[in-house]
């Protein structure tokens, strides 16, 4: 418990930071934003949206702590303001219609990463310079050498544009209408498959090699040759002994992978033109429109923190030192 | 050799006495004797990278594209971004990897690109490495109150989402090359830095550095002097992943159109790839040269980066007689597909 506390603390500390950073960054960086965004906006702006707007990133007379505290009220009780770009659309309304997305995208290629990345590794560490354990950590490598965004374009040239296998852009196709039918369900499916798929093809190896080198440290403990002295199954000494106690490092990694979620399948929904919360920001910063920029950056970090911390509390359940510690 | 005289010639007898067929090997032999041991730790680690066919496969590439980053003023002395063809050309005798949309050189390009892209990743990676290792040895040397504030902000930078901070940062700051690197430090210390201080941790807690306490040395002393040198195959190790992540994440800035769009990058040629509709038009000889070049750098980092582990931890070398490190009982053990790490 005491562990969950001082561990919720460090979130609160973390989240702090970000709304700071927020509050700051427009207010001492060079070049005035808000110029730049009243020149391409005024005349789509009522006057008091734009009093609004003067407040929300510090433009208006007051103090810096009033505003400062003023602003800290607002992030907390989620007045994010309204996005210019989509006027006259709150914030966390805009954002709330792209977040499914980016989870569904993000969540999926890192699920499926994970789980056959460990599964290689382990196999990999299993059979010490065999054939999975020789031929795919070079070839992995090489493939995580790519920028995945070049992957997505490489995937999207070679079965969208050429040979026409999958939709190139967007989640669903326009003539489709949105509802729990089969086939809307598979049109997204289809749109999925080629951004989840370069996703998963540039992270998979580095949740096997990881895997593959706690492996072979876990294989070399004591009580793995008990194991095999005992006569145990070989999958059951592999599943329950060796991958079981390694999988530890494998748990927190995926807790740091969850930011890559929300956050780092930007570039790939970019390519796609797929309506994440990553290409929403893009537009975002293009078209100048501060107030969702922010509340989009809020929102990943707070999502990013979030699953961090549940992450904390299923890494108590699995190992229980760290609470003695 | 005239150094490896020099070298016998001065050498200390401890060291003489301790290996006298490599005490041949080239080496400055002026070090102090509490020096000894360090250098050699870093002498095996080079030999072990030398004689690694990953490190040296990896340094090969690595080398080919610094040269061809410096000779690219001779090989196209031309500003790269000029006009010169046709739209859209296929790879033929004249333009060997095509032309752009705009009708570009995309060889000219790619090759020009490679300064700019090679210069961020390296400014990125040692400055980066440099904060983390003044953070990581300071926490872990003075420990306490400091190393609580340093570890506090070190996990708080590595847990704030890097690209979007990357994006919101860059939206902000005026576009250029300074910006770019500044971004990327800003964001890619926090990792080096946690690495680094786990590492010192463990080396501060030995007799040696103990032993440096109480004999006075000033503390910038001990942790570069005492402490540092024997971390060099982990400054190593994060320093690539430093470069790495500096190279690919300034592409992915770039691409996005977030750095100085009218300077020559791999990035910005991907950016201009993608503004210019290659991909719809089939023009896959614009965007695939830079990501190759990409991926290659990315790639023989990696394989050096990849060899510093094999040579530092025996366990993840390519075992050849299996079981023979250790003795076993002579009975067969009753998994026999399963080979002893």
């Amino acid at each position: 418990m005491r562990f969950i506390l001082r561990r919720l603390g460090f979130y609160l500390i973390a989240f702090w930071v970000s709304i700071t950073l927020n509050f700051l960054l427009p207010r001492f960086m060079p070049g005035d934003p808000v110029s730049r965004m009243f020149a391409r906006t005024q005349d789509r702006m009522q006057p008091e949206q734009i009093e609004h707007l003067r407040k929300l990133l510090g433009v208006d007379d007051r103090p810096l702590w009033e505003q400062y505290v003023g602003y800290l009220h607002n992030m907390l009780t989620g007045q994010m303001g309204v996005s210019i770009s989509r006027f006259p659309a709150p914030v966390t309304e805009v954002i709330g219609s792209q977040v499914g997305w980016t989870l569904l995208l993000g969540g999926t290629a890192l699920v499926i990463a994970a789980v056959v990345g460990n599964l290689l590794g382990i196999l990999a560490a299993w059979r010490r310079g065999g054939a999975v354990d020789s031929a795919l950590p070079p070839l992995l490598i090489f493939i995580g050498s790519f920028p995945y965004f070049w992957l997505a374009m490489g995937a999207l040239y070679l079965f969208g544009v050429t040979l026409g296998w999958f939709p190139i852009r967007h989640a669903f196709s326009d003539t489709i209408e949105p509802s729990f039918s089969w086939a809307f369900v598979s049109d997204v499916g289809m749109h999925l498959v080629l951004p989840a798929l370069t996703i998963v093809l540039v992270s998979i190896g580095g949740w096997m090699l990881g895997m593959r080198n706690t492996m072979i440290a876990t294989n070399a403990e004591d009580y793995i040759t008990m194991a095999e002295a005992k006569g145990l199954r070989p999958g059951r000494i592999m599943f329950r002994y060796a991958a079981r106690n390694a999988m530890l490092p494998s748990v927190t990694a995926f807790g740091m992978s969850l930011g890559f979620v929300v956050g780092g399948a930007m570039l790939t929904e970019v390519v796609f033109a797929y309506p994440g919360v990553g290409y929403q920001l893009l537009a975002a910063v293009q078209g100048l429109d501060y107030p969702l920029m922010q509340g989009l950056f809020l929102t990943i970090t707070a999502a990013v923190l979030l699953a961090n911390f549940l992450v904390d509390i299923l890494y108590v359940r699995l190992d229980p030192r760290v609470r003695s510690n | 050799m005239t150094t490896s005289i020099a070298n016998t010639a001065s050498s200390l007898p401890g060291e003489t006495l301790a290996d006298p067929v490599t005490g041949k090997t080239p080496d400055g032999g002026t070090g102090l004797p509490p020096a000894v041991s360090v250098r050699q730790s870093n002498r095996s680690l080079l030999h072990g990278l030398l004689t690694n066919k990953k490190a040296m496969t990896g340094a090969a590439i690595l080398v080919v594209f610094i040269a061809l980053a410096l000779l690219a003023p001779v090989l196209y002395p031309d500003n790269p971004s000029k006009i010169t063809g046709m739209a859209s050309q296929e790879p033929d005798a004249e333009y060997w990897l095509g032309t752009t949309a705009k009708g570009q050189d995309v060889l000219a390009l790619t090759i020009h690109g490679s300064r700019s892209s090679l210069f961020v990743g390296l400014t990125v990676g040692f400055a980066s490495t440099f904060i983390g290792i003044l953070v990581g040895l300071a926490s872990a040397y003075f420990g306490k109150f400091i190393d609580e504030a340093l570890s506090l902000t070190t996990n708080v930078f590595l847990l704030l989402p890097g690209l979007p901070l990357l994006v919101i940062l860059a939206a902000f700051l005026p576009p250029g090359l300074g910006t770019v690197i500044l971004v990327l430090v800003v964001t890619g210390w926090a990792g080096s830095a946690r690495v680094l201080r786990s590492q010192a941790l463990s080396i501060r807690s030995k007799d040696f550095v103990a032993a440096a306490v109480v004999t006075g040395e000033r503390p910038l002393r001990i942790m570069f002097g005492e402490i540092l040198p024997n971390m060099a195959s982990i400054v190593m190790g994060t320093l690539l992943a430093c470069i790495i992540y500096g190279i690919g994440a300034q592409a992915g800035l770039e691409f996005l159109g977030l750095g100085d769009v009218s300077t020559v990058s791999w990035g910005n040629n991907l950016y201009w790839a993608g503004n210019e509709g290659a991909l719809l038009t089939g023009s896959w000889w614009v965007f695939v040269p830079s990501g190759v070049c990409i991926a290659l750098v990315a790639f023989s980092l990696a394989l050096i980066n990849y060899a510093v582990d094999e040579v530092t931890n025996p366990r993840l070398r390519k075992i050849r007689k299996p079981k023979s490190d250790r003795p076993k009982p002579t009975q067969p053990v009753p998994t026999g597909k399963r080979v002893a790490a």
